[in-house]
């Protein structure tokens, strides 16, 4: 049998993005608010 | 399991209307396609963290701004906001090309920066004005030619035009230049090296 001379691909199983980002974006949501100002909207990020 | 009974729409309503853990359900519901999605496009795990942030970050400011309007395409929603940000990445990357130095061919080893650092240029300095003390020791004639070879760059037959002597003299002058340089240089034990 011919032999394969090409890369195998590498096989990503765990393609998951990371605790810290997810945590990142739970924490950015919650210390987003946006205030509404007769028509105008603000965004504050309370820290 | 009791999540998945909850649709997209119910969740990105009650996140609308500040229930905070909703979002999570819908990250955590999500965060493999995208992140794979994302993944198949850029091959880099540290881009892909990055833009998959930034589509979310985006994602939780249109929704709190309220500029979402739910007709139960929340997943495509996200999944173009990661589009678009990919061709922003490419985008971006084209225009300043970026290197990584990482397979085996080593940028550094064809790209360098010849030019000294502070410490050598002194160094240098030092050497060349020490230098320049030593050949005015040398006798008047040997020096006219050592100047004018080395620092003026004129052939031998230059000089020995303008000096009115043979070439051969000329040279035999050169010879002398140096030997009497490497004698003084020897004697007083000075270096000059860099």
């Amino acid at each position: 049998m011919a032999k394969l001379y090409s890369a195998c691909p590498k096989k990503q199983n765990n393609l998951n993005p990371k605790e810290e980002t997810i945590d990142f974006l739970l924490n950015y949501s919650k210390a987003l608010s946006v205030i509404q100002c007769n028509n105008l909207k603000f965004e504050a990020l309370q820290n | 399991m009791r999540h998945e009974l909850i649709t997209d729409a119910v969740l990105v309503k009650n996140y609308m209307n500040g229930d905070e853990s909703a979002l999570s359900t819908l990250i955590n519901r999500h965060k493999q396609r995208i992140y794979s999605f994302i993944y198949s496009k850029v091959f880099d795990r540290d881009i892909t963290e990055d833009i998959f942030q930034d589509a979310f970050i985006k994602v939780i400011k249109n929704l709190k701004l309220g500029k979402y309007n739910e007709e139960g395409k929340f997943l495509p929603w996200v999944m173009r906001i990661s589009h678009n940000l990919v061709i922003d990445h490419f985008r971006r990357n084209n225009r300043m090309p970026k290197f990584d130095n990482a397979g085996d061919f080593n940028i550094f080893s064809v790209l360098g920066d010849s030019s000294l650092n502070a410490e050598k240029r002194m160094i240098k300095d030092q050497v060349d004005c020490d230098l320049r003390r030593l050949i005015q020791e040398l006798p008047e004639d040997q020096k006219e030619v050592l100047v004018m070879r080395m620092y003026k760059d004129m052939s031998f037959k230059e000089i020995s035009e303008r000096t009115g002597v043979s070439i051969n003299t000329a040279l035999g002058r050169m010879r002398y230049a140096l030997i009497n340089l490497r004698k003084v240089i020897d004697q007083n034990n000075i270096v000059l090296t860099n």
